[in-house]
């Protein structure tokens, strides 16, 4: 890998160089390393389309699957399935980094599935980020199927915080009984960026639920558009909240829907946006900050 | 310290011009300790603010050390060593009690420090330490907050607007001794809104301001038995004593 790619991995994953423990690294359509462990195996699917990732029952382990872009022109589908055993509690770090210095589109779409066997825990980190100063786009558009089997726990963290043009972020989950997703989402666009989330839950099992979290930050002439679903079909709790800050000529847009089957489904959706409030700013001006230094301190928080 | 000369602030509402504060000149020394009561929307709130450059006077003049400060925004005024505690203290969502503390004190403070000063207003401070600044706490907690990030920013005039508003289980007396330590440190001048009989009793100096205007300043031995003891308070309030 090339400084370049080392600065977008370390951002994305943290890794310098490859991890301890199970990893897959792509860079540039193909694979730059991977390595398995005795209870985590990750086999490429044929013309490196992806990889399956198989994790055994009761094993307790941090996998690394970062993808990394630094050929301008590099477009591509990649299809990632994840098989977690019963019982298992895994943290998988993904993420996905472009470096466009050239005047041609550099695209990643990655779908992803998970199904997480009984009482397995799976906490899923996703950073996306994008710099080089190409003329051409950075675009990423992940898709996430997740099948949860009952009394599994999966926790999403995203973040996007810059660098990337567009990107439509697709979210399915489908839960069984005692199934519970978290998933809290961290969005902030700048220039003529376009950032579209569209989640779609279906609590379908008794005692399941799901908690969705948004914030996110418009700036400039970015457009963002959060779109969430979530359906109970039995005695379950959904709750989604998206929270926004507006700024200089952005536009966002939040879409929440939630469709009650079955008289003891529970289902909060809360969605608020609006400008960051003067006050907080005169607060913190009067603690010495300027407004600039203010306004900055107010997105970091309400983004970290 | 502070030296107020004939301050003035007018606001537009729809009948034309409206005077919230009419020539109000007062001189704030080191080490002292002075309470500013009067009726509600008598100005007190709105002097408070231009002493922290919230609000810019329509004329009139502030000087602190020596130095015109009329024309310096509240960022300035920090650095010079102002501070404020608002009476609604400012929720931040994602922002901790941790942050706000260590901005306030202008570098990051380590546990040890940032709970020190949470201890001094009576929270316990690791339960706190880490909690956001949001709609989870209550009011009474975010004014402690409010007055521990006066504490850790160390200023040498400290303008608290009714701070005692919400504190609840907290005793009384340990607020007032928080208030007789920031001023006996270094010299320093605290400025407290209040209209507690407590607060005003440890006054060096009491300003009534009502109407928009000062009308009575004095040692809290001339002032508060005309305004505890005056069997008339409709007086009180139209600006009568």
């Amino acid at each position: 890998m090339n400084p370049d790619e080392i600065k977008v991995l370390e951002t994305i994953a943290g890794l310098s160089g490859f991890p301890e423990g199970a990893f897959n690294i792509r860079v540039n359509g193909g694979s730059a390393g991977r390595s398995s462990t005795a209870n985590v195996k990750i086999e490429p699917k044929a013309l490196g389309s992806g990889i399956d990732i198989h994790v055994a029952p009761g094993a307790t382990e941090t996998v690394h699957i970062p993808v990394v872009i630094s050929e301008s022109g590099v477009v591509e589908t990649v299809y990632n399935d994840f098989y977690i055993g019963e019982g298992a509690d895994v943290v998988i770090v993904a993420g996905c980094g472009i470096h466009n210095c050239g005047a041609n589109l550099s695209q990643h779409d990655g779908v992803h599935s998970f199904h997480i066997e009984k009482d397995a825990r799976v906490v899923y980190s996703e950073k996306h980020y994008g710099d080089g100063d190409g003329t051409g786009g950075r675009v990423l558009n992940p898709v996430t199927n997740v099948f949860m089997q009952p009394g599994s726990y999966m926790e999403m963290d995203t973040v996007q915080i810059e660098g990337v043009d567009s990107t439509k972020r697709v979210t399915n989950a489908d839960l069984a009984d005692g199934a519970v997703l978290v998933v809290k989402e961290k969005l902030m666009t700048h220039g003529e960026q376009y950032a579209e989330t569209f989640f779609e839950v279906n609590l379908n099992g008794e005692d399941s639920s799901c908690n969705l979290i948004s914030r996110s930050v418009a700036k400039e002439q970015s457009k963002q558009l959060f779109l969430s679903k979530i359906s109970g079909n039995n005695k379950c709790m959904g709750h989604s909240e998206c929270d926004a800050i507006i700024m200089d000529d952005a536009s966002v847009k939040a879409v929440p829907e939630i469709t009650a089957n079955h008289v003891d489904a529970g289902l909060i959706h809360e969605a608020a946006i609006g400008k960051i409030a003067g006050e907080q700013i005169m607060k913190l001006m009067t603690l010495g900050l300027t407004e600039a230094e203010a306004e900055a301190q107010i997105i970091n928080g309400f983004l970290k | 310290m502070l030296e107020l000369k004939n301050l003035s602030f007018q606001v537009r509402d729809d009948n034309g011009k409206k005077e919230i504060l009419q020539d109000v000149s007062l001189v704030i020394e080191e080490r002292s300790f002075v309470v500013i009561t009067g009726p509600n929307g008598g100005g007190k709130s709105t002097l408070a603010k231009l002493i922290m450059g919230i609000e810019s006077p329509t004329s009139g003049q502030i000087l602190f050390n020596g130095e015109d400060i009329t024309a310096l925004g509240p960022t300035e005024r920090a650095a010079r060593g102002i501070g404020f505690a608002f009476q609604q203290p400012v929720r931040f969502k994602g922002l901790a009690v941790r942050d706000l503390l260590s901005l306030a004190a202008g570098k990051t403070l380590n546990t040890e420090e940032a709970c020190a000063y949470l201890s001094e207003v009576g929270l316990c401070a690791l339960e706190y330490i880490d909690r956001e600044l949001n709609a989870s706490l209550s009011g009474g907690e975010m004014k402690r907050i409010e007055i521990a990030m006066l504490m850790a920013q160390g200023t040498s005039l400290s303008v608290f607007d009714e701070p005692e508003a919400g504190i609840d289980l907290w005793s009384f007396q340990n607020l007032i001794r928080a208030f007789e330590k920031m001023r006996d440190a270094h010299n320093r001048a605290v400025v407290i809104i209040s209209h507690q009989e407590r607060i005003l009793a440890i006054a060096d100096k009491v300003v009534v301001i009502a109407g928009g205007r000062i009308t009575t300043t004095g040692n809290k031995e001339e002032i508060l038995p005309s305004l505890l003891g005056n069997p008339d308070s409709c007086e009180f309030f139209r600006g009568a004593v």
